[in-house]
């Protein structure tokens, strides 16, 4: 059935197709209309799970950590300075492996305050070893919710969904709003390898060595490196893993996609645009002019952000004069982290083969700047006639 | 309704910790967390926050405790019983208990927070705040809950300038049908007031006096001796509040039939933490135990 709504109703609604049974948030702008949403399907019945109004973002995960040890399907949604006072608990989740699923509605954050879409909230968080999903218009938040919950409980990693906030949160578009029946086949109800229960007592996440040690039969036990080494290899698994999703959800619901990437006009260009969420949307249309003008550009939006899926973009980027990288947040005393993530698989897979693409980085929209189109293709233009700058540079500055 | 005392022979024999924790000598936390389980039973699920008792626990892959045990951050103990609690309620589970351990730091400062809210929320659960008035586990420094005139870590030649925080009136304060305040020198005390709460709605509020040797500076042999003292002094009371309704409970309660209290003096004389008091001090605190006491005297004539 095809629905118009905004960017937060397409999450609560996917969200709700998914059949969690603890929800827990707390409110900030922009993510507030996706928990009040899940509040009132709870509420008019039309949602079975226990909603919890927590009183403040640390708690919510943390009710999120101890309802999926307990073995329930959870949820929450933040942004911003939300995600940061949780981040303590972000990186907890990863290392006690439980399937969370959280939408990140993105947010610049704090000083100075401010409310409006940048990406520097979830970018900050790209190394707790959450698995990132970024969507770029309603019908990916929906999808990329129901496919999220599969991967989770598939690999037993938390994930994030990120999108735009504003932008994507707070504007409507039509999309597709799948039965509840083709969800359900996709997504079977989760069941958990252990479950704290108080017939097989286990102490979860208590203090270990940093070396193995034996346990009271006799086998060696991992110690914390080891643990931390198969977050790390399951992450990596976690690449063929979505692949097997995506399969699996076309097979369920027709729809089709790259697990990782979503090309536009690259197979033939001789630059690519890439980014992360709705801008590589927008830039599809100074892709189109530019190709006006007879410029061989392309742009690519990486939809699967950690685990990294350097191979894949590498392969996709290979031949290509310049890779020119657009984002939304940066790693504060370098550059954008998207372009230092690429470079460094660019070198692996493409280092000494003559065709190395060059990079360049732009930084727009930061704390809401306005991105002007016309700005954008502007910037490509001339990214495609010269490399601009070793620095990242900033779009629309006005210094 | 009145239920029986327990007496230390008809204290259930079945353990839930296992001997040989890594508890330091005399701990006093060890024997209130193995009492307070036997109150509990085996249908129960615990959370723990990082603490003595995480230590008391164990190392990986060894377990102290025969129940369930949600090890989680520091600042999030009520709101995971709040997680835990959930789960139950979507999985039709109405009859295990869910509790929480956590010291005095992780109580009073860095989890109040959560604890509030969960309280606030009505949620339903057992909340055990084990006092042993600083931060530990991480070497002796000050907690909201450390005495005045205490010296630890980080209040070294002075002791501490300020106030002993009053956790369980804050609690009480959330209007929770059941607040107590208990010692591990009473452990009975401490057994039978679980027991009694178990059946109450919402969450319930324990605190726990814990006399703990290398915070406090004492003989590890001493350990009960100075938590009975704090109460015959009249400087820490035994208690409950039951649906706003304040009782003192076990040697307190005598106390007030006794009206005869041990000198302050004497607790103080106990620990080496307490050797910067001066008698201005001490007589002031005395001053201070009087007036309370005179108040519950006057109360029960």
């Amino acid at each position: 059935m095809h629905i118009i709504e905004d960017g937060n109703a397409a999450a609560a609604l996917g969200v709700r197709l998914c059949r969690p049974q603890v929800i827990a948030a707390y409110p900030i702008t922009p993510q507030t209309p996706v928990t009040e949403k899940l509040s009132e399907y709870v509420e008019e019945g039309s949602l079975s799970a226990q909603y919890i109004p927590v009183e403040s973002e640390h708690s919510a995960l943390a009710v999120c950590i101890a309802a999926s040890s307990a073995g329930a399907r959870v949820f929450t949604a933040t942004s911003a300075n939300g995600l940061l006072y949780m981040h303590e608990q972000v990186q907890w989740a990863a290392g006690a492996r439980l399937p969370i699923v959280m939408c990140v509605v993105n947010r610049a954050v704090g000083a100075p305050w401010n409310i409006w879409n940048d990406q520097q909230d979830s970018i900050s968080q790209r190394d707790t070893g959450w698995i990132q999903m970024y969507c770029a218009d309603h019908q990916q938040i929906l999808d990329t919710v129901i496919k999220a919950y599969w991967l989770a409980e598939k690999v037993s990693i938390p994930i994030m969904v990120c999108y735009d906030g504003y932008i994507l949160s707070h504007t409507f578009m039509p999309f597709d709003l799948p039965e509840a029946g083709k969800v359900d086949a996709f997504l079977p109800p989760f069941q958990p390898d252990y479950a704290l229960n108080p017939r097989e007592p286990a102490n979860l996440n208590t203090v270990t060595l940093p070396d193995v040690r034996v346990d009271v039969h006799g086998e060696l036990a991992h110690g914390y490196m080891e643990i931390r080494y198969l977050l790390q290899e399951d992450l990596r698994l976690a690449l063929a893993a979505a692949a097997e999703m995506e399969r699996r959800f076309a097979g369920v619901f027709g729809r089709t996609a790259d697990p990782y990437l979503e090309p536009y006009r690259c197979d033939d260009a001789d630059f690519v645009a890439v980014g992360l969420g709705s801008l590589t949307y927008q830039l599809r249309v100074s892709v189109d002019a530019l190709r006006a003008e007879g410029i061989r550009v392309g742009v690519m939006g990486v939809r699967f952000y950690r685990p990294f899926p350097d191979e894949a973009i590498a392969n996709a980027l290979k031949g290509k004069k310049s890779v020119i990288v657009f984002e939304k947040a940066l790693s504060y005393g370098y550059e954008g982290a998207l372009a230092s993530d690429l470079k460094s698989a660019l070198y692996e897979y493409l280092g000494g083969t003559g065709s190395l693409p060059t990079v360049q980085n732009f930084i727009a929209g930061i704390g809401g700047r306005e991105i002007h189109t016309q700005e954008l293709t502007d910037t490509l233009r001339a990214a495609t006639q010269a490399r601009v700058s070793k620095e990242p540079v900033w779009i629309g500055l006005k210094l | 309704m009145q239920q029986a005392k327990t007496t230390i022979l008809s204290l259930p024999t079945g353990e839930f910790v296992h001997p040989g924790t890594r508890a330091c000598t005399g701990c006093g936390l060890s024997i209130a967390y193995r009492v307070g389980l036997k109150a509990l039973g085996p249908d129960t699920m615990l959370i723990v926050p990082p603490s003595c008792l995480t230590v008391l626990q164990g190392l990986f892959p060894v377990a102290s405790t025969k129940l369930p045990c949600l090890n989680v951050t520091f600042a999030s103990t009520a709101a995971a019983a709040t997680g835990i609690l959930a789960t139950l309620k979507a999985q039709g589970n109405t009859h295990t208990t869910v509790a929480a351990w956590a010291g005095d730091g992780g109580t009073s400062d860095i989890g109040l927070q959560a604890l509030s809210g969960a309280a606030e929320r009505g949620d339903n659960f057992i909340y055990f705040c084990y006092d042993n008035e600083g931060y530990m586990n991480t070497g002796v420094q000050r907690s909201g809950t450390t005495p005045i005139g205490a010296i630890t870590a980080n209040t070294p030649f002075k002791g501490k300038l300020q106030q002993k925080k009053d956790v369980p009136a804050i609690m009480a304060a959330h209007h929770l049908s059941y607040v107590a305040a208990c010692s591990a020198a009473y452990p009975l005390d401490l057994y039978d007031k679980i027991l009694k709460c178990r059946d109450l709605p919402g969450t319930k509020y324990f605190h726990i006096h814990i006399p703990c040797p290398p915070g406090w500076g004492y003989d590890p042999r001493y350990g009960i001796k100075i938590g009975r003292l704090a109460v015959e002094t009249g400087y820490y009371d035994l208690y409950e509040v039951v649906n706003g309704e304040f009782r003192l409970t076990a040697a307190s309660e005598k106390l007030v039939e006794k009206r005869k209290l041990v000198p302050v003096r004497e607790y103080f004389r106990s620990q080496s933490r307490f050797k910067v008091l001066t008698e201005e001090q001490i007589a002031d605190i005395q001053k201070q135990i009087d007036d309370k006491w005179e108040g519950y005297y006057k109360k029960s004539d």
